[in-house]
């Protein structure tokens, strides 16, 4: 990231994601006050009606591409922005809506809507990445606070914000969680997946849903082979890799893996 | 009453045991030992004898760990659990110090070494005091660490022999165990035969004779000898993992370039899991907290990890990207170039990496697929060095 002017304008979008990551921002309840002391909030609809125009020094992005029209603005916002972060997994993977990826969305929308002739969407969602360079990508599902929040500091004092790619079984292990996997037999994804979240669902004895998407090497065939171990079939691992992060390159091909090989057993 | 001698060893009574723990808490200590959590047993703060995992025990293996009821109220009866007693001397997360800006220039306050009293560890296993001595070397060996030295200075060891094994055991074959024969300030071998429930309860320092100066004892006679025996004869015959500390130097060194590290890294999952509940693995990082204003920071050190990626991260890429050579670092580190590093074997045959690895790898299986399949052992280097 290049450094920005002091104080820097920081501007908020979103293209097709559910307003979840950018309320983190308004989470930040304690911080808050201070960001705004430091930062200029120019351009943030979920809070502000008032707009300051572009350019930004740092634009927050949510959602993913699934329209022509965010074709169009995420150049527009690229033009105008210093720094571009992606923030969510629809913004760094694709996000849930991304399933249509395996689908027919033609076919959904003959179906679905009584008046198809309004609908007017791209085949496929996917990450802003694929469609302009991004500076840095906040993973999950939602993002982060502490992450964001280390962001913004970093950004202010010109440095590296600290993103580990690690799994999420070392957030696990400092929280001083117990293996859901090995001690219960729960499926998890935490392996595989990037830490970021702090282990919030092993500490309340769920396995990981996988919503940081994939840590820095994920071994998803290995994964693959102990849930089918642990009693699922190819159709729930698939499912499993099938989330908020199912276009992430690594979960993708191993749902497609799984249910290549479900359906030639 | 004079201090009771180093031996022949004591025996307290299983009723009595409560005054052992009243006797570590009245004396100042913070009591840390096992306790049932979340489908096992966990070190944690010990108040009342009632809360040690009186009549659980675990079943374990690759990948696997179980907690179940036994069939008796044994007190001692599981193995060791989903973490040693690493966090408290080297915490997982810990505030080094803060630099506060004052004026042209910053002041830097150093964080809090110790969170509150000297701590008594309750349950130390043979293979655990050995990791400990393995830590010793690496926090007090050079610059010492401030935060173990100073928890270690006040720590109180109360040792536990191990009274059966778990299939994921090998610390006869690393000469750690399962006997606890030093480093203890008290250890307790806990026996159950017809001759009674009860503890043979020995002290190792002149404090654990002055602890134990409050308790009823009596002098252990014949049988609770015999008991003893027999039980480390058990316990030794169940343990059937074996990596041979003597060889694995010359082992791992002449077969860096086995194809085996290609089909373990395919297994392996990259998590960092075996490297977090090691009692060895020392690994750490920073991080940095600034205040958004700029006017204070915090830094914190965190626990690290050889398998992740970020681990070997130059201004580039990583050096060790792929699975496989992570492996090879962990691994070749542990059982061979920590010898030369700190002149002892890093692993001490606890097997709490073959039991919490999530896909069961098992670093004597690995050892022994090295070794069999050695083209030669000990021609680029030999076994350990003197």
């Amino acid at each position: 990231m290049s450094p920005p002017r002091a104080p820097p304008r920081l501007a908020v979008f979103k293209l097709a994601s559910c307003d979840g990551c950018q309320l983190t921002l308004l989470d930040c309840e304690n911080e808050l006050l201070e960001v705004t002391r430091h930062l200029e909030i120019a351009d943030f609809r979920e809070a502000s009606s008032a707009v300051i125009e572009g350019p930004y020094d740092v634009a927050l992005v949510e959602g993913s591409v699934t329209t022509e029209e965010d074709r169009r603005r995420i150049q527009e916002i690229r033009a105008s922005s210093s720094n571009l972060v992606t923030i969510g997994a629809c913004a760094t993977a694709g996000g849930i809506q991304a399933l249509r990826n395996f689908a027919d969305v033609e076919e959904f929308r003959r179906n679905i809507y009584p008046s198809p002739e309004y609908i007017r969407v791209l085949a496929t969602s996917t990450p802003v990445r694929d469609h302009v360079p991004v500076d840095v990508e906040l993973r999950g599902c939602p993002i982060s606070k502490h992450q964001l929040l280390e962001l913004i500091s970093a950004l202010l004092t010109h440095r590296a914000p600290d993103l580990p790619h690690d799994s999420v079984c070392v957030e696990c292990k400092r929280r001083g969680n117990v293996c859901v996997l090995v001690a219960r037999g729960t499926p998890c994804l935490g392996p595989v997946t990037q830490a970021g979240c702090g282990a919030v669902c092993p500490a309340f004895d769920r396995g990981c849903y996988g919503c940081f998407g994939p840590q820095g090497t994920p071994n998803a065939p290995s994964m693959t082979h102990r849930l089918h171990e642990l009693g699922m079939s190819r159709a729930e691992v698939s499912r499993v890799f099938r989330t908020f992060n199912a276009a992430s390159p690594e979960f993708r091909r191993a749902s497609e893996g799984e249910e290549r090989e479900g359906e030639s057993a | 009453m004079p201090l009771p001698s180093a031996g022949p060893p004591w025996v307290l009574d299983r009723k009595d045991l409560g005054l052992l723990l009243a006797s570590l808490r009245s004396s100042g200590y913070r009591v840390i030992g096992p306790r049932v959590r979340d489908g096992a047993i966990l070190y944690d703060e010990v108040k009342e004898e009632g809360e040690l995992p009186i009549g659980w025990r675990d079943r374990q293996e690759a990948g696997t760990y179980r907690l179940q009821r036994s069939e008796d109220l044994r007190v001692f009866d599981f193995h060791l659990g989903p973490q040693g007693w690493k966090p408290y001397l080297f915490p997982p997360h810990h505030l080094l110090w803060t630099a506060r800006k004052d004026g042209g220039t910053f002041r830097v306050e150093s964080g809090a070494t110790t969170d509150g009293g000297p701590l008594a560890f309750l349950g130390v296993r043979a293979c655990e005091l050995a990791a400990l001595r393995v830590s010793e070397r690496v926090f007090e060996g050079g610059v010492p660490d401030p935060t173990f030295r100073d928890r270690r200075a006040t720590l109180l060891i109360v040792a536990v022999e191990c009274s059966s094994s778990a299939p994921t055991c090998f610390c006869p074959s690393m000469r750690t165990g399962p006997e606890v024969t030093q480093g203890f300030d008290i250890v307790l071998r806990e026996l159950f035969s017809p001759w009674g429930h009860r503890f043979l309860i020995e002290a190792g320092t002149d404090r654990g004779r002055e602890l134990l100066q409050p308790l009823p004892l009596r002098a252990a006679a014949e049988e609770d000898l015999a008991d003893l025996e027999a039980q480390r004869h058990r316990v030794r015959e169940g343990i059937h993992r074996a990596l041979p500390v003597e060889e694995a130097r010359g082992v791992i060194l002449a077969n860096l370039e086995h194809p085996r590290w290609e089909e373990v890294g395919r297994r392996c999952l990259a998590c960092a899991n075996c490297t977090m509940v090691c009692p060895t693995c020392f690994c750490s990082t920073t991080e940095e907290v600034p205040s958004l204003s700029g006017e204070e920071t915090q830094r914190y050190r965190r626990w690290d990890s050889c398998f992740g990626l970020g681990f070997t991260q130059l201004h580039a890429s990583s050096v060790r990207s792929s699975i496989p050579s992570r492996y090879r670092q962990w691994m070749s580190h542990k059982l061979a170039t920590w010898w030369d590093q700190f002149g002892s074997s890093g692993c001490v045959g606890c097997g709490r990496c073959i039991t919490w690895c999530p896909v069961g790898i098992d670093l004597t299986e690995e050892f022994a697929a090295l070794r069999t399949k050695a083209a030669s052992t000990g021609s680029r280097a030999g076994g350990v060095p003197a």
